[in-house]
């Protein structure tokens, strides 16, 4: 099982949701979050001063998928999310070693 | 000959009813009983209408403090901030209104000397629903106090603003009591009291101030930046930012500020009449030409109009036509709207930024500043032809030819400021001595609403 996480544009959610969707790919867990990687922030003015604002409003995706649907998982993200601009955000991999059903005590990928 | 014959009709009908009446029985002329109660009559009418215009007035200008200030201050500090700076504004309301209850009053309008009142009016004894004639003929006394009380919990409030995020809230409870006693009443006694030394009508130095322009914003923002001063700058100022956490609760309280502040300025009026319209034409004049005058010296300045700019221009222009409103002309209204916004944008960019020091939320800038130049205008701007303040037929201001004026102005101002300084250095000496002023860094950086009031402004999770 892979936990794949998606740092993303707020504007991209949606799209990528609909993507997931369609990827067969239905739980997720999305999260608010604010951060920078090259991008730069904006500048606003407060009595006359400029000062820049570089904690910028983030979006972040987390799924847990069994192995055989990472690629589609990935692609599913990278096809809603891209705009070829700085800012459209990275996606991470990681193993996960348990996952359990709080209901019925189910484990494994049958869990997910 | 063409006639205009609709009148001649109507009255017609109405007459020839009465006049075939007459002929059974004389119609006599009024007894001198009759005429009495009609002159009574009259009056009472007159004065039930200013004391209408004046209770409301009273209402506009507590909905300035309550909650105009409270939005406008609260929006421009930081979120953890929000609950006690508001606070802040409503204690006054609580505090001022006891205070002025028991002396306040009797220490601005008694009878004194040239610098404070007297006690005649302790717990507001002999101030009835009979008029006063000292100050308001046509009005129950008790209106005009509860007028004048508004203003005493205004100006205290308004400090806030300087120290904002970082005193005390029993220390400044215990500060701004005194201060309203020590510092504002006696300032109210010299500019409006029966034989204060800067009273229009007899005083030693007349000095002209319609509404409060020295006695409310003068004191209040000289007093607040010697605070800021006093106590010193927040942590991280300059160099963290501190953007106001919500601009959208600033804007409400501005424009609460710019309503109620018809009932500040016309209220002043101390009538119905038409002085009261010149009042409230000018005050709306200034403050739609004060938040052009700084909106566009900000788009030149800065590159792009803020609404933070828009609206403390409006502020900054209510401030200077303060004293001036019940002397001007409208368009000297609007010119010196003008003047004040471009001013106080100049004292809040580049004078603050260069001087720095921590005035938290302007109060300095907009209410010092623009007090001071608005007392000057207006002794450039004032003309009999509006307010013959000093007697029917004599000069007002330097419009007329009296520019002397202008220097009973300055004198006016430097009174004020030598008060306000004297007055709030001492008293924070004292109370910081007492109390302790500022609050400790740990309850800084948590903020002012968890360490002072054990409440959160906002519960975003519930």
């Amino acid at each position: 099982m892979l936990k794949i996480e998606a740092v993303l544009q707020p504007s991209k959610l949606d799209a990528v949701k609909d993507a997931l969707l369609e990827a067969g790919i239905e739980g997720m867990t999305i999260l608010e979050a604010r951060g920078h990687g090259r991008q730069k922030g904006h500048t606003e003015f407060y009595r006359g001063r400029e000062y820049t604002v570089d904690l910028l409003p983030k979006v972040k995706i987390e799924l847990v998928v069994t192995d055989d649907r990472k690629e589609s998982a990935i692609q599913a993200i990278i096809s809603a999310a891209r705009t070829g601009r700085i800012g459209d955000g990275k996606i991470f991999v990681s193993r996960i070693e348990e996952a359990i059903r709080i209901r019925n005590d189910e484990r494994g990928e049958s869990a997910l | 000959m063409r006639c205009d014959c609709k009148p001649l009709f109507f009255s017609a009908v109405f007459v020839l009813p009465v006049a075939a009446q007459a002929q059974t029985s004389t119609p006599l002329p009024p007894t001198q009983a009759q005429f009495a109660a009609l002159q009574q009559a009259v009056q009472n009418a007159q004065s039930n209408a200013d004391n209408a215009w004046m209770l409301v007035s009273a209402a506009l200008v507590l909905l300035m403090t309550g909650p105009g200030l409270a939005l406008f201050y609260g929006g421009l500090v930081r979120r953890k901030n929000i609950l006690a700076t508001m606070m802040q504004s409503f204690a006054m309301m609580g505090l001022v209104t006891i205070l002025w209850a028991v002396a306040g009053y009797s220490l601005a309008f008694g009878h004194g000397n040239a610098f404070i009142g007297g006690f005649e009016h302790l717990f507001l004894r002999g101030v009835g629903l009979a008029p006063n004639p000292d100050y308001a003929a046509t009005i129950p006394e008790q209106t005009y106090m509860v007028y004048q009380l508004m203003f005493a919990i205004i100006t205290p409030a308004l400090i806030t603003g300087a120290f904002a995020e970082r005193m005390k809230f029993s220390a400044m409870a215990v500060f701004l009591s005194l201060w309203s006693l020590l510092v504002y009443s006696p300032m109210a006694h010299m500019v409006w009291g029966v034989g204060g030394l800067l009273n229009a009508n007899a005083g030693h130095i007349p000095s002209l101030d319609f509404a409060g322009g020295t006695v409310v914003h003068i004191t209040s923002g000289v007093s607040a930046l010697i605070t800021a001063l006093y106590l010193g700058k927040r942590i991280g100022y300059p160099h963290t930012a501190m953007p106001p956490h919500s601009m959208v609760l600033s804007f409400i309280g501005a424009c609460l500020l710019w309503v109620g502040w018809f009932g500040f300025n016309a209220g002043s009026a101390l009538g119905s009449g038409p002085l009261a319209t010149s009042a409230f034409v000018n005050t709306h004049f200034a403050a739609a030409a004060a938040a052009l005058g700084w909106t566009v010296a900000e788009w030149i300045h800065n590159g792009k109009p803020t609404a933070l700019g828009a609206i403390s221009g409006a502020v900054a222009g209510l401030v200077a036509i303060t004293p001036a409103s019940g002397f001007v002309q409208p368009f000297s209204a609007l010119l010196i709207g003008a003047i004040a916004g471009v001013f106080c944008s100049f004292m809040v960019f580049e004078v603050k930024s260069r001087l720095g020091y921590d005035d938290s939320l302007d109060a300095f800038g907009v209410h010092g500043a623009g007090g001071t130049i608005g007392a000057l205008l207006t002794g450039l701007f004032a003309t009999s032809a509006i307010n013959a303040a000093f007697g029917k037929g004599m000069p007002t201001g330097a419009m007329d030819g009296h520019w002397g004026q202008v220097l009973n102005q300055a004198a006016g101002i430097g009174v004020s400021w030598v008060l306000s300084i004297v007055g709030t250095l001492v008293l924070l000496f004292v109370v910081d001595k007492i109390i302790g002023l500022r609050v400790s860094t740990e309850d800084e950086h948590e903020g002012l609403d968890l360490s002072q009031h054990g409440e959160e402004g906002y519960d975003l999770n519930s």
